[in-house]
């Protein structure tokens, strides 16, 4: 897998502290990291981005080569650190990886990390393959210990989760680098106006040098076109290159660039390559970065050379690139038979399979109670990141808004100011909690709000595929810690009403939805199931045919993937049902039952 | 020679496993080998699919459509999402076992995978369909269908590898005590 190529490579390269906080598709990084930890590193799951950030930059200062991992979204959280780290520089090598979604398959927003680094002015790099991001990411780690700054890593997702079969160092070859330790220094460390301004002149300096010296860089390589006199050019990068070389394959090639290093951009490699052209295609993804750079290029440089791309319409501006999409692009540019697709029947209707919660998932249980206590009032469910973003699905319903994470317990105290006669939650899970809804508690508080906090508590960061967490007593190194204890950081920052309730007693859970959720200020609920992946499943629930009506009540109210409609009549697929006893509790006449612990 | 292979399913029924275990195999066997998955937000229920390649001289984790060899379908519905990736003249080899998705049972849909599988039958040249709610049922486990569907894969001599090579790499994969039951699963169909 691409991403444990990454770990993999670092470790190589002298790797003394890994950071990070969970997100697809970059997480594999860390947990590869700590698996092949031989006790000589130090790897953590920090509480969020900004943490993880500032740890790393801390551990560099003293001359340790660090990396930090997140995904696209997260270098927003960690932005504040890296954008004055830019400018205080570290000693030891830092590679910030962040893992970027074109899709986006699995994140809120579709942005470029490669724009990130022309806006912090941070030298980037953008692995095509899985063999290239193992050989370059100490590359990485050598160009930020050669000018002393953070330098960005950003694979994307068919980087980060590709398999390929590649070649490893042995372990022999591996670089060890013992750090020097924290030297005081508060003219270098401590960031002021009048240092900035320094540094602002020397970043602008150092990129110009860079600049040339990625030109010279083998990995922005340009393969000469086997099309003799094709004044033509493809320019391309990460994973698109790959397409773009599958879809040339066997045929009169035009010239390709691949520019593996978007900033600072490689002008002079860029000339080379615009030399005798009339016309280059960028094939990218996510922002068009190349396309711009190679834009300004001829114009400085006076070049007539017809630059296309995202921006006049030639490649899709949105979503993720494919063979067939890379292919069909060029051949429209290069004036190509557009191969046609054979005559195909046309299939029957799908049924759609979006996303949802599991069968057994504790969340549902949670989101019906609040569902079924608030029937007929005026309310707002205010949702976050997490599995239980999939609450939003109907029948459940259940989720108004979700934005970043830790945003909902914000926006629902925007939304109560303005409607003060609607009935306000915030839904957040555990992880979400400790990364980034504190805070927007203390705000809550503080301020007076008047709101209900619903925590979904399921032991664990379960989208992202089970990270330990503060409140799971784990690390991811293993070792047994103490928890975190939601209920005692809650009272501390003085919230009174703190009651928690396992969801799946659905009678008991509604109740107490409907006594916290009456009372005046900020009140809160823990929902505390585990997560239905991580515990063994019970025996599957059973319909008693001559009871069940075929009313349908289990269906229209749960959505639950473990009941399916046979026959036109509810029925359990029993290689999905875990047992919870859920829709046993809803079923009107009684006709669902589970087997009771112990029985 | 080059093998493109497709496989396709729904969350939760092994797809990323059962293309792991085919990776591996290859890399022990020194066949260059690369695959990409789509997994997806949810744990558990949405749409599954995993690219893989073997052989020499492959640029791409993924490959356009019409290029598959092989389409291993774990769902009817699903087998026919991914199925303009099959080539012309590839094979399919499709659990006939349908999974009914939340929507299609709040809307009252009558979705049994029947027309899925009649589509399949009317538009591979090759196709094997494999029931797999009785081999799991007659295995005595739900979770090794992906087995089950891999052990069918193999018997077509598609793949380059053997029975025997696939298993020994599926030996090393997963927990001892399980090991049994997933050989059990991988001869079922052969």
């Amino acid at each position: 897998m691409g991403n444990a190529a990454i770990a993999r490579g670092a470790i190589a390269a002298g790797l003394n502290l890994v950071s990070g906080y969970p997100g697809t598709p970059s997480t594999e990084v860390l947990e590869t990291s700590a698996k092949c930890n031989n006790g000589s590193m130090y790897v953590e799951w920090s509480v969020n981005e900004k943490a993880a950030m500032e740890l790393a930059a801390g551990a560099a200062y003293c001359g340790a080569r660090t990396m930090v991992t997140m995904k696209q979204v997260g270098l927003n959280v960690a932005s504040d650190p890296l954008m004055s780290l830019a400018y205080i520089g570290v000693k030891g090598g830092m590679v910030v990886l962040v893992a970027d979604d074109p899709g986006p398959i699995s994140s809120q927003t579709e942005q470029d990390t490669r724009t990130f680094a022309a806006f912090s002015k941070l030298p980037c790099f953008d692995p095509s393959s899985v063999q290239e991001a193992y050989d370059m990411i100490g590359e990485a780690f050598e160009l930020s210990e050669k000018y002393h700054t953070p330098v960005l890593f950003r694979p994307t997702t068919r980087v980060c989760h590709g398999y390929a079969s590649i070649t490893v160092k042995d372990e022999n070859e591996y670089r060890t680098n013992k750090p020097e330790g924290f030297v005081l220094d508060p003219s270098k460390w401590v960031i002021f106006p009048r240092l900035s301004y320094n540094a602002h002149i020397n970043i602008e300096a150092r990129n110009v040098t860079l600049s040339d010296e990625l030109s010279d860089y083998g990995r922005n390589m340009i393969v000469p076109e086997r099309a003799e006199g094709c004044r033509k050019g493809i320019a391309t990068h990460g994973i698109s290159y790959t397409y773009v070389t599958e879809a040339l394959r066997d045929k009169s090639a035009p010239r390709v660039m691949k520019v593996t290093t978007p900033f600072p951009f490689p002008e002079k490699a860029a000339l080379k390559f615009l030399e005798g052209l009339d016309e280059v295609l960028c094939i990218e993804e996510l922002d068009p970065v190349i396309e711009r750079e190679l834009t300004y290029i001829c114009g400085k440089h006076g070049l007539n050379v017809k630059i296309r791309g995202k921006l006049t319409h030639d490649v899709k501006n949105a979503g993720e690139n494919t063979c067939g999409s890379a292919a069909e692009n060029i051949a429209k540019f290069m004036d190509w038979e557009i191969p046609e697709k054979p005559e195909a029947e046309t299939a029957p209707p799908l049924p759609v399979r979006p996303p949802v919660l599991c069968a057994g998932c504790p969340h549902r249980a949670s989101f019906f109670a609040v569902k079924e206590a608030m029937k007929g009032k005026k309310a707002v469910f205010c949702g976050d990141i997490g599995c239980y973003t999939l609450g939003n699905a109907m029948p459940l319903d259940m989720v108004d808004t979700c934005l970043c994470m830790g945003a909902g317990v914000n926006i629902t105290q925007g939304i109560g100011h303005i409607e003060p006669d609607t009935t306000c939650f915030a839904f957040v899970g555990d992880s979400t909690f400790f990364a980034s809804a504190i805070t927007g508690t203390v705000n809550a508080v503080y301020n007076q709000a008047d709101m209900t906090l619903v925590i979904l508590d399921n032991s664990t960061t379960a989208m992202t595929g089970h990270q330990p967490h503060p409140g799971t007593g784990r690390t991811v190194m293993g070792e047994i810690v103490e928890k975190i204890d939601i209920t005692a950081v809650l009272h501390g920052i003085g919230v009174k009403t703190v009651e928690t309730i396992d969801p799946l007693e659905l009678k008991a859970a509604v109740e107490t939805v409907k006594r916290v959720a009456a009372e005046k200020g900020v009140k809160a609920i823990i929902f505390r199931s585990p997560c239905a992946v991580i515990i063994k499943p019970k025996k599957p629930a059973v319909i008693d045919a001559e009871k069940c009506t075929g009313c349908k009540r289990c269906i229209k109210a749960l959505g639950c993937p473990g009941i399916v409609l046979r026959n036109g009549r509810p029925a359990i697929e029993n290689s999905l049902c875990t047992g919870c006893g859920l829709c046993s509790q809803v079923c009107p006449f009684g006709a669902i039952s589970v087997t009771k612990e112990g029985e | 020679m080059r093998t493109n292979i497709m496989i396709c399913g729904v969350g939760g029924q092994g797809i990323v496993l059962t293309s792991k275990l085919i990776a591996a195999t290859a890399v022990a066997h020194d066949v260059p080998v690369m695959s990409a998955e789509t997994i997806g937000m949810a744990q558990k229920g949405g749409s599954v699919f995993s690219f893989l390649r073997l052989g020499e001289g492959i640029a791409s984790p993924m490959f356009p459509e019409g290029e598959a060899d092989i389409l291993i379908g774990f769902e009817p519905a699903e087998a026919v999402r991914m199925f303009p990736y099959l080539k012309k003249g590839g094979t399919a080899i499709v659990n006939t076992h349908p999974i009914m998705p939340v929507t299609a049972a709040l809307t009252g849909s009558d979705y049994d995978g029947a027309d899925m599988l009649e589509y399949v039958k009317r538009n591979a040249e090759k196709a094997v369909f494999v029931d797999g709610d009785k081999a799991i049922s007659e295995i005595g486990s739900p979770k090794v269908l992906n087995m089950v569907m891999l052990g069918a894969a193999v018997a077509t001599g598609l793949l380059p590898f053997t029975l025997e090579e696939i298993e020994q790499t599926m030996k090393a994969t997963v927990k001892p005590q399980f090991a049994e039951l997933n050989s059990k699963a991988l001869r079922y169909g052969g």
